[in-house]
């Protein structure tokens, strides 16, 4: 499909769906509105509210704090997945004996954890970026562990032939193979720093997108918790499309599923 | 005295090698048994036999991959207990880094052992246009056929100069005329500095039209080495013509009659498995 149409299709649902939401919360139908407005509020109303919020800038506070918590988040997880994902994939003893406990590490509700966060790191971002960390850090650890086992042995024989050192298979194959694993799930990825940094705000916290939503909520003013939805979909997609971009000069070698050669 | 032993061993040396598999269900496969043969430095020998017989397996052992259950391995005289540091091996399955370019595959090769980068891609540049693939060094692995990554695959082997050169069905994917034009692209190479070369092919002509001896295996279980043909065709050959030399049909006729059984047999094996 040509891209222009594609977006054009695109944009096309965005219209339909919002135009669908302002008909059935403004216009009763049998005399009856489908949708009360203080449930679901309307676009116009919200959009008036993501205009006002952007206007007078409060907004950009919040999206630092959200972005701040998510990168950290993000940074913090992947460090340590890569550190402990090399470690385990190295040592099998060693991942043998942690075997059972990260599994229940990983099983165990992250929501859980939030309040002890708060209690240990308080309510600033700290709290939040721990939260993050907990999500990301597995994704990241499973993938560079899978990454180092699943090189193949074919290209391990032919490295040691070639006469690489223990250090050079680590720079040449092991570390490449587990990145583009680890790549291979960076959306996944960022998208749960996005979500522990979120959730933790929610939770409790004093500024950010979740707390927006939160007090939003908090005195049912449906319309600022949708627009606080609709800025956070809009941040998200900003992310994401960052992360293509990264994804797409590292990940070069890569066949790509349906790439005709050029 | 000394100096002239050392010059006398013999570039790989197997003695009555025997390879066993553990299998997962607990028993034991014993691919190869009493595997003895000798390739001189300077030689070039063809292994043949039937799929699944343990060509590749004799390669892993002279590359010091695998030990072997009983036997040994010497190579130039001294007994190969890690990896062999004087061969290259070119494997029979896709080996190439798939992260990096045709040219950075070819470099690693020289970068390992302490070359600059710089220095050492000019250098793989030349020889990528040695096998031919001088305008295909910026794809990676995907990019190229299966035949272009075995000539990438060569040129990784040979820029490191090993003394000797395994090589498990190089020419595999490759269409018949590219098939000579490797053929003889590797003996030109060979014939400039003669490395010991074992080569392991499931094409008989090609392998009477290359080497100096064929070796024949028998089809597995406990494969052994049945027959070694000297290959007494003047060098230097080119592989289109040699096949037109009758001396090499009588030689073809010969050595076909003993590893055609051999390769029903194999057949049969695995297919009662
Ligand atoms: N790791 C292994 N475990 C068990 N059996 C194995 C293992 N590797 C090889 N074998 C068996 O050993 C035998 C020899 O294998 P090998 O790969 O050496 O055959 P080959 O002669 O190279 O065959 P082909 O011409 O098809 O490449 C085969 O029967 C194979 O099934
Ligand atoms: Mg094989």
């Amino acid at each position: 499909m040509p891209r222009v149409k594609l977006h054009v299709l695109q944009g096309l649902v965005a219209v339909v769906l919002i135009v669908a939401w302002h008909a059935l919360t403004t216009i009763p139908v049998f005399g009856k509105i489908l949708l009360p407005p203080f449930f679901f509020s309307n676009p116009v109303d919200v959009a008036e509210q993501i205009v006002a919020w952007f206007a007078t800038g409060v907004i950009w506070k919040h999206l630092s704090v959200t972005l701040a918590e998510a990168m950290l988040a993000f940074a913090i997880g992947s460090l340590g997945g890569i550190l402990v994902g090399f470690w385990f994939a190295r040592q099998p003893r060693t991942a043998a004996v942690f075997d059972p406990y990260v599994k229940m590490a990983n099983a165990l509700p992250r929501v859980v954890l939030a309040p002890i966060f708060t209690l240990w790191l308080g309510l600033g971002i700290w709290s939040k970026v721990a939260l993050g960390v907990t999500l990301v850090f597995f994704i990241v650890f499973f993938n560079v562990y899978q990454g180092v086992k699943e090189v193949s042995p074919t290209v391990l024989a032919n490295a040691r032939m070639l006469g690489m050192t223990e250090r050079q298979l680590m720079r040449h194959v092991y570390w490449p193979s587990a990145l583009s694993w680890m790549f291979s799930s960076l959306h996944t990825s960022v998208g749960f720093a996005v979500v522990g940094a979120v959730v933790g705000e929610y939770l409790g916290s004093a500024a950010g997108l979740g707390y927006l939503i939160q007090q939003a909520e908090g005195v049912f003013d449906v319309a600022g918790v949708f627009a606080g939805m609709f800025v956070l979909a809009a941040f998200v997609i900003a992310i994401d499309t960052v992360v293509s971009a990264v994804e797409k000069r590292l990940l070069v070698w890569r066949p790509v599923v349906g790439d005709a050669r050029p | 005295m000394e100096i002239r032993q050392k010059d006398m061993a013999s570039a790989i040396d197997l003695k009555g090698v025997d390879v066993a598999f553990r299998l997962a269900d607990g028993g034991t496969y014993r691919a190869v048994t009493d595997a003895t043969l000798e390739v001189a430095d300077g030689e070039f020998v063809a292994i043949v036999g039937p799929t699944g017989c343990g060509k590749s397996t004799l390669l892993n052992i002279a590359a010091g991959l695998l030990a072997p259950a009983a036997g040994r391995i010497d190579i130039f005289g001294q007994p190969l207990d890690s990896l062999n540091r004087q061969a290259g091996y070119l494997f029979q399955a896709d080996a190439l880094f798939p992260w990096k370019t045709a040219l950075a595959n070819v470099a690693i090769g020289l970068e390992i052992a302490g070359v600059p980068a710089n220095e050492a891609e000019p250098l793989a540049l030349d020889w990528l246009k040695r096998v031919g693939l001088g305008s295909f060094a910026d794809r990676y692995p995907h990019m190229l056929s299966g035949g272009q990554r075995k000539r990438v695959g060569l040129a990784q082997v040979l820029i490191r100069n090993p003394k000797i050169l395994l090589m498990d069905e190089p020419f595999g994917p490759l269409d018949a005329q590219t098939r000579q034009i490797m053929g003889n692209l590797l003996l030109d190479l060979w014939s400039a500095d003669r490395k010991a070369v074992l080569f392991v092919t499931h094409d008989l002509e090609e392998a009477i039209a290359l080497s100096d001896r064929v070796v024949i295996m028998s089809a597995g279980p406990a494969a052994r080495i049945i027959g070694d043909w000297r290959i007494a065709l003047s060098r230097p050959r080119d592989i289109a013509d040699i096949k037109l030399d009758p001396a090499f049909h009588a030689l073809h006729r010969d050595i076909w009659q003993m590893l055609k059984s051999e390769v029903v047999k194999g057949y049969a094996q695995s297919e009662g498995r």
